[in-house]
């Protein structure tokens, strides 16, 4: 076995060890990192190898979450299934928008702008669709029970998170190593000599965008049956969209570890602030410190963390 | 036996500017075709006529009896018709060994294949050296090589070449000519757009020149030299009567 390998063995034998000795609270910490590492991990898909900037996948975790909660309390089907159709539902909407920007040549801040646009649009009609809670959103009543994607024991969700974080890293890694990958890079750097060499460029961003949403509507149904409750401004708000697109770019996005370093980096970091700092007069100051470490990245890490770290490990090796 | 390349009447108009008209030409399998024009002709449009990127008015254009018109730049390419861009687009955050491994994809799925092929062009084309630096490191000369590499490695059966020669010093020229002249020997037809006129003579097998979007002479390297249209477009018309 390789380096790598081992170390990525050792990582994961860890992080399936930690709960056992980590208090509620951390565990819950971890929870959030493994999650929005999952969402990063999927938005790297597209937005870090294929380059096409979507700001709007909340409308996906949205979707998703909307889809296996109602699934669920109409129908009574079980969330382990709602979650795939929620994540059918959130990829023939990413198809839809695909289509509507790399069709007609939407590319950079246009591209952006139709993906915030569709977003906003999915908060707007779950706002006024009384059929889901409009406004108020939808509560969903606690069982426990494991077939309805509940647990008694906060540690269960540790490992639901871990596994979709895993799955998807697995999954990217695989992507990265076949052709799909590669041609996806080169997409990221220059379309116009990509189709000049073969490349179906419309295909590839394509088939990028629908893996990528069908993963986000997969997580949707994670956060319905961990928080327990949908507000459309929260499960289709801009800052969702952020959240989802922050962690990989400081990470490092196009890169398989990314969205994992940058949701350890920033997950916790998000959770400290809100914690001791969003108290009494210094409420929203987190996101002023969200904002400063951005800029930070912007300015020092261009191509995020791991990048950056890799160069610096390679330099002391050497 | 067909012809590899048929131009029928292609015209293309932007506003107001005419920018190719009516232009029709062949090409014979293994030939070695220059199109020369002063600066605005519309060579570069043609190319981009010919390699999907435009799409023409009117006319047409065949690759070996079949039509490439409304065909996009990547089934153009598939089909063995790949091309090089006169500003060079290099992936630059890629190394050189991944650039010519996309073009190499296209013909060979498996990675492992494609790293094989892409490798052994790299060697062929003088890059060897650089196999792992990001392509965004090399010098212009070398880009030109690496463009001329990525194009090779969608195996051609022709090669549309805009302005390889372009920037470089006279050994680079010297170096760019005798692998361009290799890769038409291997069997590889080439249609070349250049403005460097002593290698454009010595490389092509016939000529055709282009001036204002139309064409106004075709033939051996020789007789287009000695065409007084040729030199008028050039040189303007008072070269003509000094010429006399």
């Amino acid at each position: 076995m390789t380096v790598p390998r081992l170390a990525a063995l050792a990582a994961v034998l860890v992080l399936a060890a930690l709960p056992s000795v980590l208090s509620s609270y951390a565990v819950t910490v971890f929870i959030f990192i493994f999650f929005y590492a999952y969402l990063g991990q999927a938005w790297n898909i597209v937005g870090g190898y294929a380059g096409q900037l979507s700001a709007g996948h909340a409308a996906f975790v949205g979707l998703g979450a909307y889809a296996s909660a109602v699934l669920s309390a109409r129908l009574g089907l079980t969330p382990w299934i709602g979650m795939l159709v929620g994540g059918a539902l959130a990829a023939a909407l990413g198809a839809l928008i695909g289509f509507l920007g790399f069709r007609f040549g939407l590319r950079g801040f246009y591209f952006v702008l139709l993906t915030v646009a569709f977003a906003e649009i999915c908060r707007i009609v779950a706002l006024n669709t009384d059929a889901v809670g409009g406004a108020l959103g939808l509560y969903i009543t606690f069982t426990g029970d494991p077939r309805h994607f509940q647990f008694q024991d906060n540690r269960m969700y540790y490992y639901v998170a871990l596994a979709l974080m895993l799955a998807a890293t697995g999954l990217v890694a695989a992507i990265e190593r076949r052709r799909f990958g590669e041609y996806l890079k080169a997409i990221r750097e220059d379309e116009n000599a990509c189709e000049a060499l073969g490349v179906n460029t419309f295909k590839y961003k394509m088939l990028a965008m629908v893996v990528s949403s069908f993963l986000t509507g997969v997580g949707g149904t994670f956060y319905a049956y961990y928080l327990f409750s949908l507000q459309p401004n929260a499960v289709f708000g801009i800052p969702l969209s952020v959240e989802i697109i922050i962690r990989p770019i400081v990470g490092g996005a196009g890169t398989v570890l990314g969205p994992i370093l940058g949701s350890f980096i920033l997950s916790p970091l998000g959770e400290v602030s809100r914690v001791y700092l969003s108290q009494g007069s210094w409420s929203g100051l987190h996101l002023v410190v969200y904002g400063v470490l951005l800029v930070l990245v912007v300015l020092f890490l261009p191509d995020g963390a791991y990048p950056a770290a890799r160069r610096l490990l390679a330099r002391r090796a050497r | 036996m067909t012809p590899i390349l048929e131009v029928a009447g292609i015209s293309k108009r932007f506003g107001g500017l005419q920018a190719v008209a009516r232009l029709s030409f062949q090409m014979a399998e293994g030939e070695m075709l220059g199109l020369i024009g002063p600066n605005g002709a519309g060579k570069t449009t043609a190319f981009n006529l010919l390699s999907g990127f435009l799409v023409p008015d009117q006319g047409d254009v065949r690759f070996r009896g079949a039509s490439l018109v409304g065909l996009p730049p990547h089934a153009i390419c598939q089909r063995g018709v790949a091309r090089t861009f006169q500003i060079v687009r290099p992936f630059p955050h890629l190394s050189v060994l991944a650039n010519v491994r996309v073009g190499a994809l296209a013909r060979h799925a498996d990675a492992r294949e494609a790293t094989a092929r892409a490798t052994r062009i790299v060697e062929a084309i003088g890059l060897a050296d650089r196999l792992n630096d990001p392509a965004g490191s090399l010098t212009l000369s070398d880009r030109k090589r690496l463009e001329l590499a990525r194009a090779l490695a969608t195996e051609p059966a022709l090669l549309l070449l805009d302005e390889v020669m372009a920037g470089l010093s006279g050994r680079e020229t010297e170096a760019m000519v005798a692998l361009v002249s290799g890769i038409n020997r291997g069997g590889v037809s080439i249609l070349l757009i250049e403005h460097n006129m002593r290698a454009v003579m010595a490389l092509s097998h016939r000529i055709v020149v282009l001036s204002f979007g139309e064409k106004i002479a075709e033939g051996p390297p020789a007789k287009v030299a000695a065409d007084p249209r040729v030199i008028e477009a050039y040189l303007g018309e008072e070269y003509v009567h000094a010429a006399r």
